[in-house]
């Protein structure tokens, strides 16, 4: 029997598979503390509201009483602003992003575009509603209304929709664009009747997702100057206005506890709307993701 | 020989060099391809045939580093000088990959006329069904025009790219590799297919099959290294080759 | 018919003055709107600086980076240091990062070396709702369940404390540090692995000791980007940390955050052109700071530090 230099013993061997076993159950706690934080707030937050959501609850405006409270006020604040939002941000994401995956040489201003970019999406929320107080409420003189509200919102939410796009885009093959070229089409053809078609599927996904967060946005409309108690709906793009996490912000602020318990109402509506858009998301992801 | 000058060349190459970067792919290239015959170049890996034939339609143009020398003629004006849109609807091109868009099968058909201009229904109509049949799809697929490209087989999609290629009506059709993705039973109809269409157009096909080449070229051009090495009539280079290494790659002693 | 089309064609490639026109004009007007974000960018830059100089026509410099009380709403005798609103931000930070960066990378680890597919594919939506929620319901679980909850055994603990919004922050940037790390991880290739466990080891080990370090760059360019969340992190602050400005680390007391306080005076009266309208600015201009010089360091991180498979 020789004698080896590397004679892992028994006992060594499973000292380290019981650590392994142990780590492997460390790591699954971690990940499950996820589901149950998730858990126990979709629950906190449906017992604490459900009480306060009924059909008044969507046709009122917001009240001094609690019981009186309603989000009428704050979601059709929602509805106009996305109203601008969608058709800006996904004219100007799209925009960008067929520029930098089609037509931008690989020079220095291209880099700074996308460096740029990448930048503004971690930039705070509260920041881009500074700017937007600055530019669009004041020095553009469009007041605390929807319009400044809308545009800043696109801004905001600009960063993200260009990078799906950019994803959409960029998963079309190489040999679709060869086929094309090969029957005589120029570029702006080919980006017109096969990359947008084709990558239509997977920019209107990353546009509902980018929209969903704009829903759930809160801090930018605050500085533009979103009002805490409507009791009106817009009629032009020039009105004051809310929107319903504002609403929920200004509920949960006040000390009385009834109070808390509308906010957690909104929220619900709030969680309803973003559960909605999101699974449109997923269905449109799924059903055109078989594909080349 | 006299024969074969009577006929008129459709492409006309001459001196022709091309590089990629610094290296030289194409070197001194000269062949008159004669119209409505199949010319078939045949070679190992590496020698530069699929290069040469995107040359002919200039889609070698999309690669950003590549530098070209010489002169290519198609029906006797230099290629370079005409639009590279207006080329490229007399030359079409069928890829080694099948690559329908996703669209209808009659969506894929249509786009080579849509986009150059023609509109109206009644004429698209027409030109589908025409090229469907000149590509031996029609009958398979008649009655499901606006079912999507991708639900065809691997061999009905090849020819449906073909189908596509002459809704455009070109007078030559380029074929890189046409059959090499697909089963033998395809890669068969495809090459009846190609006995059919050289009575209406001119074809240039690259293939590293040369029983292929063999069966279904009336010349042939032997690529090595970027060179060609031998251009000769099928029958005679593949009984009878000049050059010996043109004996050797068709004995399949290397390739 | 064979001469129809062709011909067709080519009558209309004489026409084709519309169609050049459009080849060019296009690409200008997408750069156009590309250079929008560069727009942006300048945008912001100007509005703080502009407004910070105002402000600092106020307020001396020194009084804002060096001093420690932040009273903007003492009527004769304001003052401005801005270190009560640092400390208030790094608190969140700090206890943010504490529970984000552990149960993150427990999660990340799990996902991407442990768990079978089907777990994968029901765990992982999980955490993107969770990453789907909007910040002012998490505001709202924190006043409402996990203050509380915290008060059951921190009998003293205030309504409005740092700890709690602090831990929910931390949750919010979980599903962002998963799911960074996670794929950082994942671009470590399969074969390497299979070595070490063809070697006999556990996945432990190939965990610890061949993913992180193979994926080192990434992860740490996740933790970066999950702190300079944290540290922009508005509603939640604004719902459960109260408004109080305070120094020093102090998690069970109520606090302000240069977030919160932005927040706080929008929601006010604050008369143009006041010295507090200008010092949300000044503010806003520190918050960005901060961010963009995290941002840029963890893309820094993880372009330069790179591991190349």
């Amino acid at each position: 029997m020789k004698n080896k230099i590397v004679s892992p013993n028994e006992k060594q061997i499973s000292r380290r598979i019981t650590k392994n076993k142990l780590a492997r159950g460390v790591f699954f706690t971690g990940t499950l503390f996820g589901m149950v934080v998730l858990a126990a707030l979709l629950i906190r937050i449906f017992t604490q509201g459900i009480g306060y959501l009924d059909f008044e609850f969507l046709t009122n405006f917001a009240s001094r009483r609690p019981e009186d409270a309603g989000i009428k006020a704050a979601i059709m604040g929602t509805v106009w602003i996305m109203s601008i939002t969608i058709p800006v941000s996904l004219i100007l994401g799209v925009g960008t992003s067929i520029y930098l995956e089609e037509y931008a040489p690989k020079n220095k201003l291209t880099r700074f575009i996308e460096l740029n970019l990448a930048n503004l999406a971690g930039v705070p929320s509260v920041v881009f509603g500074l700017l937007g107080l600055t530019v669009f409420v004041r020095l553009l003189e469009m007041g605390r209304s929807i319009l400044a509200g809308g545009l800043t919102m696109s801004l905001l939410i600009l960063p993200v929709i260009v990078v799906a796009s950019k994803e959409a885009i960029r998963s079309i093959p190489q040999e679709q664009y060869e086929a094309a070229y090969a029957m005589g089409a120029t570029k702006w053809q080919i980006i017109r009747t096969v990359v947008l078609p084709a990558a239509t599927p997977g920019i209107l996904t990353g546009a509902i997702l980018s929209l969903s967060r704009g829903v759930g946005e809160t801090a930018s409309l605050l500085m533009i100057g979103a009002m805490t108690f409507i009791a009106y709906t817009p009629t032009g793009f020039l009105d004051g206005f809310t929107v319903l996490p504002i609403q929920i912000f200004s509920w949960a602020s006040r000390p009385q506890a009834e109070f808390q318990a509308v906010a957690a109402a909104g929220s619900i509506v709030l969680l309803i709307i973003l559960i909605v858009m999101n699974s449109l998301a997923i269905l449109i992801r799924n059903k055109y993701s078989k594909r080349y | 020989m006299n024969k074969e000058e009577n006929k008129q060349s459709v492409y006309s190459v001459k001196d022709f060099n091309l590089w990629y970067g610094d290296t030289h792919a194409l070197k001194d290239i000269s062949l008159e391809i004669p119209e409505k015959e199949v010319v078939a170049i045949i070679g190992p890996s590496g020698c530069g045939k699929s290069t040469f034939i995107k040359t002919l339609n200039r889609m070698v143009e999309l690669v950003p580093s590549v530098k070209m020398d010489g002169t290519i003629e198609y029906e006797g004006k230099n290629i370079k000088d005409a639009k590279v849109e207006s080329l490229r609807t007399e030359v079409g091109m069928v890829f080694q990959k099948p690559n329908p868009f996703p669209k209808s099968i009659y969506d894929n058909i249509a786009y080579g006329p849509r986009i150059h201009g023609i509109k109206d229904k009644k004429t698209l109509d027409e030109v589908v069904e025409k090229s469907l049949k000149g590509a031996a799809l029609w009958e398979e697929v008649k009655d499901r025009l606006s079912e999507n490209a991708f639900g065809l087989s691997g061999g009905q999609q090849q020819r449906l790219c073909i189908a596509r290629a002459l809704a455009v009506e070109p007078e030559v059709i380029l074929m890189d590799e046409p059959t090499s993705a697909l089963d033998p039973l395809s890669t068969a109809k495809v090459e009846d297919l190609i006995h059919e269409l050289k009575k209406n157009y001119s074809i240039i096909i690259v293939t590293h099959n040369m029983q292929q080449a063999a069966r279904i070229s009336d010349k042939t051009a032997f690529f090595l290294n970027g060179e060609v090495i031998e251009f000769d009539a099928t029958e005679k280079m593949y009984s009878n080759p000049r050059d010996k290494r043109t004996d050797d790659y068709i004995s399949g002693k290397f390739g | 018919m064979k001469n129809t089309i062709r011909d067709r064609i080519k009558a209309n490639k004489s026409k084709q003055s519309s169609q050049n026109y459009m080849e060019i004009i296009m690409p200008k007007v997408f750069l156009l709107m590309a250079s929008i974000s560069i727009l942006v960018t300048a945008g912001i830059i100007y509005t703080l600086m502009r407004e910070t100089v105002m402000f600092f026509s106020e307020v001396s410099f020194t009084e804002f980076i060096t001093g420690t009380e932040w009273y903007p709403f003492f009527g004769n005798d304001p003052s401005y240091g801005i270190w009560p609103l640092l400390s208030g931000t790094f608190t969140i930070a700090l206890i943010a990062m504490l529970v984000a960066i552990p149960i993150g990378l427990a999660a990340a680890i799990y996902l991407s070396e442990y768990a079978s597919d089907e777990k994968r594919k029901v765990l992982k939506p999980v955490l993107e709702v969770l990453a789907g929620v909007p910040t002012v319901v998490y505001g709202l679980f924190a006043l409402t369940f996990v203050t509380p909850l915290l008060q059951t055994f921190m009998n003293d603990l205030p309504i409005f404390n740092a700890l709690s919004p602090g831990i929910v922050v931390g949750i919010m940037i979980i599903p962002q540090i998963t799911s960074l790390s996670q794929e950082a991880m994942n671009a470590v290739p399969q074969s390497i692995r299979d070595g070490a466990y063809a070697l006999g080891a556990t996945r432990l080990e190939v965990a610890l000791k061949i993913v992180i370090p193979g994926s080192f760059s990434g992860i740490v360019s996740s933790l970066v980007l999950g702190l300079s969340r944290a540290i922009g992190e508005t509603m939640i602050v604004s719902t459960a940390a109260g408004s109080t400005p305070n120094l020093g680390f102090t998690p069970t007391e109520s606090i302000q955050t240069m977030t919160s306080y932005i927040v706080q005076v929008s929601m006010g009266d604050a008369t143009f052109g006041s010295t507090i309208y200008y010092s949300i600015y000044a503010v806003g201009m520190t918050l960005f700071v901060f961010t963009l010089t995290m941002n840029i360091l963890a893309n820094h991180v993880s372009r330069r530090y790179r591991e190349v498979y």
